[in-house]
């Protein structure tokens, strides 16, 4: 009797810190993934501008690279800082975790040491030699940037698909007794999640540079400056988008397969059947999808390609092992899945354009599109994430342990969950307020340029170098 | 074996972490006590200048000790988690402050700003480092249990923690000195006067407290301070013998060479330390190198990977501190930021095959890193 009633005091206070730890990872998680997400393409995104510079003798390309590549020196420190705070969180916040797996998981986070180095190391050459290295072998110190962002990238996707579909070793007795590092770095969801993402890294930091610029297109700054700046934020960006819906497809079929309780929250199969429809929008209380539009058969055929596919449903598993939350991972992926083709469509308008009159929309409704489409990317693969953490629970490590048990011991995570929201509120604004503060101070330098001597002074200036009409 | 190989491989990521990033923090150290706006603009600069490329570089040596530490000694970890929390959740807070500061204030111009994120950078940079000390001091006094489930104050603050706590940062701050004395002197910088005498006071403190804690850990840990008087004697007596190295050249005002002496003193105590341990993980418990969780296929993995991270990461590191050696790196004389006008020199020289220029500049790199490894 004593120790039952010991054994519920310890769950209940495990139980009460699952929910603030799996908050905190959530908040540091989904603020540290934006600046992952640039601190993985940017830097392609400014060698492109280099490039282009370089090649072309363009100035307005270099004056571009330049001073994306001071913006890159801020969000790559303090990405470097919030990822670090990951790394202590893996063992402050879910040392059962560690304890009991780390020595597999431990190894894809090992090589993306390796990468994590190359980046920091060429990112101090490459950030801090514009001035002194001469052209293309500073715009090669670059190259190792680029390139180790998306193998670190690999790296750490390799850890989550494992979590997701584990394999690759062997336990006895509670005590891991040999290890596959092959296996573990390329787990089977890894061919669809490490794809998936890097394409959501791309996508994100072209479509966000390409915002920046769109938004002062509105706003009347029509010159080549700002459209060679949305191009070359935006053409990535959207080439990338119909690959990644094919991906994010793929994925979505293999999670059928590999995850079925996680598919039957994202699409609302409560029973295990055929000819299962497909639930748009739409909130699951008690059994009853209030508001949703139905379409029938779609989501046998999506899975399967025929009405007639069986799709495995949530009540397949006892409750205690389904996700809490069917609307939420649900809602989220169709908001993913909504904003993907909102961001296939501005780019499908933009290439229509350029066909028949090679030029970019000049209607207002594109630009809002296009200023719109960073925070677009971004909301999408933050929805993304919600997905595949969320619709994991209550694992941590898929059908092996649960959130619960990896979960610190120690108390006062609400506390540490406050200071981190208050902290990262903080550290969030002054990073967009120096990022704007960088692009006002540009701007002047601009206008000090075009301002020639005996000229109008600046003030009035600035009303000159806009074109008529803004 | 293997398992020894990787405790060998974490005693190097700790030295390398010590002697590079310890010295960033010892920056933020001398930052702090710069004096007014004014006052302290020319030190401030020198430091800025000499942490700004290498920052992020060695930061990443204290990522990649968490990611050994977890995956081949997982159990040990997760005790070392549990049992001192609190101290680590204020060494990363630490941390966030410390990079998001020093880098915002590079980017800011009003003086009301910069100077607030410039405290936030220098008073963090103390944090950090004083709170990983304690962690270690924690370590090495055995007052973390095997099977730690909860945080505990008692370990942390115990008077070898606390101690250790105060000498990571007179440490930090000793090897900064000396390293800008260093970087002063090279460049016939008044500064170097200025850097002399703080370095010099700082390696009396930094020695007082290493005594001190060696006294204490006497009364705290006999076992551990028999190791370190018995096998790990010599490199006790090394880091001793490189302080008083550092010091007797500073005095004599022959700055040259001190850099590498003080690293390599700093590192002595790092292994004297591991030496005195080998092969206990946790002192005052039965966790070793060999039974602390992860199996022969995750170690040997580890020290296959350490050998091809050793292969492309130190010629990197080599480059990046050869160019920062040469002052390749960094905004320069004309001040913080680069100018807003396209590069003029730069545009004719766009025709040159790219792959020349690389090859060259290569060339240049490994030349250089050779001959200054020849002049040590």
């Amino acid at each position: 009797m004593r120790a039952s009633t010991t054994a519920l005091l310890v769950a209940s206070r495990v139980g009460g810190q699952v929910v603030p730890a799996r908050a905190q990872m959530a908040t540091t998680l989904g603020f540290h993934i934006i600046l992952a997400c640039l601190g993985i393409a940017l830097p392609s995104v400014v060698l492109l501008a280099e490039f282009i510079g370089l090649r072309r003798g363009d100035e307005v390309a270099m004056r571009l690279a330049r001073r994306w590549s001071q913006a890159m020196g801020v969000l790559i420190a303090v990405g470097a800082v919030t990822g670090t705070v990951l790394s202590f969180e893996m063992g402050l916040l879910w040392p059962g975790l560690m304890r009991a797996y780390g020595a597999v998981l431990g190894f894809p986070f090992a090589v993306e040491g390796i990468f994590f180095f190359l980046e920091a190391i060429f990112a101090g050459i490459y950030l801090w030699g514009w001035r002194r290295l001469p052209g293309w072998a500073h715009w090669w110190s670059g190259m190792p940037i680029a390139l180790s962002g998306i193998f670190g990238a690999m790296s750490v996707i390799a850890v989550n698909s494992w979590m997701n579909t584990p394999g690759g070793f062997t336990e006895q007795n509670g005590r891991i007794t040999s290890v596959d590092v092959w296996q573990v770095y390329f787990s089977r969801s890894a061919l669809y999640e490490m794809p998936h993402m890097i394409l959501a890294a791309y996508m994100v930091t072209g479509f966000t540079v390409a915002g920046v610029y769109a938004a002062g297109i509105l706003r009347g700054r029509r010159d080549r400056y700002h459209r060679t700046g949305f191009a070359l934020g935006f053409v990535p960006a959207a080439v990338l988008t119909p690959f990644q819906i094919f991906v994010g497809d793929t994925a979505a079929r293999a999670i059928a397969h590999q995850q079925p309780v996680k598919f039957a929250s994202m699409e609302y199969v409560a029973r295990t059947s055929r000819q299962v429809p497909e639930w748009l929008g739409g909130v699951y209380v008690n059994g009853h999808i209030y508001a949703g539009l139905k379409i029938p058969y779609l989501d046998s055929l999506l899975a399967g390609f025929g009405p007639g596919t069986r799709v495995t449903g949530w009540d397949t598993v006892p409750p205690a092992d389904r996700p809490p939350v069917p609307w939420l991972i649900h809602l989220c992926f169709d908001v993913m899945v909504a904003l993907g083709f909102l961001l296939l469509l501005a780019g499908l308008w933009a290439a229509w354009e350029w066909w028949r009159r090679r030029r970019l929309p000049p209607q207002r409704l594109f630009w809002a599109a296009g200023a719109l489409s960073g925070v677009a990317a971004i909301i999408a693969m933050e929805c993304g994430w919600v997905v595949t953490e969320v619709g994991r629970q209550p694992w941590v490590v898929y059908r092996l342990q649960t959130t619960a048990a990896a979960a610190t011991t120690n108390g006062g995570v609400l506390t540490s969950l406050s200071l981190v929201i208050v902290l990262y509120a903080v550290l969030g604004a002054a990073t967009i307020v120096i990022v704007r503060v960088l692009s006002r101070r540009w701007r002047r330098g601009d206008l000090a340029e075009t301002a020639v001597p005996y000229g109008p002074p600046p003030a009035t200036a600035d009303q000159a170098t806009r074109p008529a009409g803004s | 074996m293997a398992a020894d190989a990787v405790g060998g491989m974490l005693l190097a990521g700790i030295t390398l972490y010590a002697v590079l990033g310890g010295a960033d923090f010892g920056g933020g150290l001398w930052d702090l006590l710069a004096g007014t706006a004014a006052h302290g603009r020319v030190p401030r600069a020198l430091i800025d200048e000499s942490i700004t490329p290498v920052w992020e570089a060695n930061h990443v040596w204290l990522v990649f000790n968490l990611v050994i530490f977890w995956t081949a000694f997982p159990h040990a970890f997760a005790a070392v988690m549990n049992a001192l929390a609190l101290p680590l959740w204020l060494a990363v807070g630490g941390i966030v402050l410390r990079g998001a500061g020093f880098a915002f204030r590079k980017e800011i111009t009003q003086v009301r700003w910069q100077r607030a994120a410039g405290a936030t950078f220098a008073f963090s940079s103390l944090l950090t480092p004083f709170f990983m000390g304690t962690v270690i001091g924690a370590i090495a006094a055995g007052s973390v249990p095997a099977n730690a489930s909860h945080a505990s104050l008692a370990a942390w603050t115990s008077p070898t923690a606390l101690l250790a706590g105060f000498l990571f940062v007179a440490a930090c701050g000793y090897l900064a000195a000396v390293y800008l004395t260093g970087e002063a002197a090279g460049r016939g910088s008044r500064m170097t006067a200025y850097f002399t005498h703080r370095a010099r006071a700082a390696a009396i403190v930094a020695g007082a407290l290493s005594l001190a804690a060696l006294f204490e850990l006497h009364a705290a840990n006999p076992a551990v301070y028999g190791r370190l008087t018995g096998r790990a004697l010599p490199l006790v007596i090394a880091g001793g013998v490189c302080g008083l190295a550092v010091l007797a050249l500073l005095t004599a005002g022959r700055p040259r060479g001190t850099r590498f002496i003080a690293a390599l003193g700093v590192a002595a105590v790092v292994w004297g330390w591991g030496v005195a341990q080998y092969p206990v993980l946790l002192p005052g418990t039965a966790v070793t190198l060999t039974n602390a969780g992860a199996p022969a296929s995750t170690l040997v993995a580890l020290v296959v990977l350490f050998i091809v991270a050793v292969a492309l990461i130190g010629p990197s590191f080599a480059l990046l501190f050869t160019l920062q050696g040469r002052r390749l790196l960094g905004a320069g004389e004309d001040g913080m930021m680069p100018p807003a006008g396209p590069p003029q020199q730069r545009a004719p020289q766009g025709r040159r095959s790219p792959a020349a220029r690389a090859a060259a500049i290569g060339m240049i790199a490994i030349a250089c890193t050779v001959r200054r490894l020849r002049h040590r």
